[in-house]
């Protein structure tokens, strides 16, 4: 059965740990990578707090679920866009966040960025071309 | 319009469940289709037969029992949310060695490819959580 | 191509409505549910982030929570259910601000 493809975002608006959403909605990503639409992911509001570099949750008990994000390059999620002022606003910059990279088979397995900072306009922009939005 | 509904919080907690019955029904009512309605995070606790709510409240779990059954609808509660929440039907009882179930009627266990998938065949994606 | 942007919370209580109404363009339309009927009193000050945009409300989150219709910003849609399945329609998609 072959439809168009859709131009999925998945919509990450909430910190991580505090809540649940975050990691669930991970796990939609990563399912939703065999159905082979076109994806995106946005990180907005708290959202970009999932990104941050270093989290050991060991104190905490929890699973540390963020080694999920580096992993979306194999799941073929090469489109991670964070909203600027969102960093911006709460203290942080890319260099906070992991180093998301996706491998470019038709370039050599050239190793390339995933994350592609964005202002608000932006992203408005990039959430409005879409055509399935997800929200946790 | 065919229509993909996700309800993301349980049962009296939050309105969502609420919202999207209201929805759906008025939906239905103007003679749209309902692909789907899939129940994530906590909102699959709108899919456990064993509560019982105050007589002079609404029954949330039977609502959606019967508004399934009255026109056929499709309602999916995520698996793996419903193993980490204790939902739990014949088949996750006899694969994780639950000595009950507590699936309401009309409601069925699923993967998340079944939301993904309501994606991708709905006209329309409608989210109601927190 | 316009959007239909959901929000259910209580401006002062959450930043939903704010993030909602920036990422707000063109032609799309606001629906306010549940806690975030709050929005929709005129003497509030969230009421203003409303300004300019086209906004509905949900009627039986208004009555539930006993807000009276004529405290609401001048020109607001008050609709029911079904107006709310029809907003979804004549939208080509919709943003739930969670």
């Amino acid at each position: 059965m072959s439809e168009e493809t859709k131009k999925f975002m998945y919509i990450n608006r909430k910190a991580p740990y505090g809540t649940i959403y975050a990691w669930e909605s991970l796990e939609v990503v990563l399912i939703g990578a065999a159905f082979e639409q076109d994806v995106s992911l946005a990180f907005l509001d708290d959202g970009v707090f999932q990104l941050t570099k270093g989290q050991d949750t060991k104190g905490i008990g929890m699973k540390n679920f963020s080694p999920t994000y580096s992993a979306l390059g194999d799941y073929e999620v090469t489109k991670i866009y964070v909203e600027k002022e969102s960093l911006e606003e709460r203290g942080l910059t890319l260099d906070d966040l992991q180093h998301l990279v996706w491998e470019d088979e038709d370039e050599d397995y050239a190793e390339k960025d995933s994350i592609r900072l964005v202002s608000r306009a932006e992203l408005a922009e990039v959430i409005a071309a879409s055509d399935v939005l997800f929200n946790f | 319009m065919k229509l993909t509904i996700q309800v993301n919080e349980g049962p009296y907690q939050h309105q969502s469940s609420d919202s999207a019955y209201y929805f759906t029904k008025a939906a239905l009512e103007k003679g749209h289709e309902i692909f789907r309605v899939f129940f994530y995070h906590d909102g699959v606790n709108n899919g456990t037969r064993l509560t019982t709510p105050p007589q002079d409240d609404r029954n949330i779990v039977k609502r959606w029992s019967d508004l399934a059954e009255a026109h056929g609808l499709d309602l999916v509660v995520c698996v793996a949310a419903a193993q980490r929440r204790g939902i739990v039907d014949e088949g996750e009882a006899q694969r994780n060695g639950k000595d009950a179930t507590n699936i309401a009627p009309g409601f069925r266990i699923s993967g998340l490819g079944q939301l993904v998938e309501g994606g991708v065949q709905s006209d329309r994606l409608v989210v109601f959580g927190d | 191509m316009a959007m239909l942007h959901l929000v259910n919370k209580s401006p002062y209580d959450a930043g939903n409505l704010e993030t909602a109404t920036a990422y707000m363009q063109g032609d799309d339309a606001l629906l306010l549910i549940e806690d975030a009927i709050y929005a929709a009193i005129k003497a509030g000050k969230a009421s203003a982030m409303l300004a300019g945009k086209n906004v509905s409300v949900l009627g039986p989150d208004l009555a539930a929570r006993g807000i009276a219709e004529d405290k609401l910003v001048e020109g607001i849609n008050i609709i029911d259910y079904a107006g709310f399945v029809d907003l979804v329609e004549a939208n080509d998609k919709v943003q739930s601000w969670l």
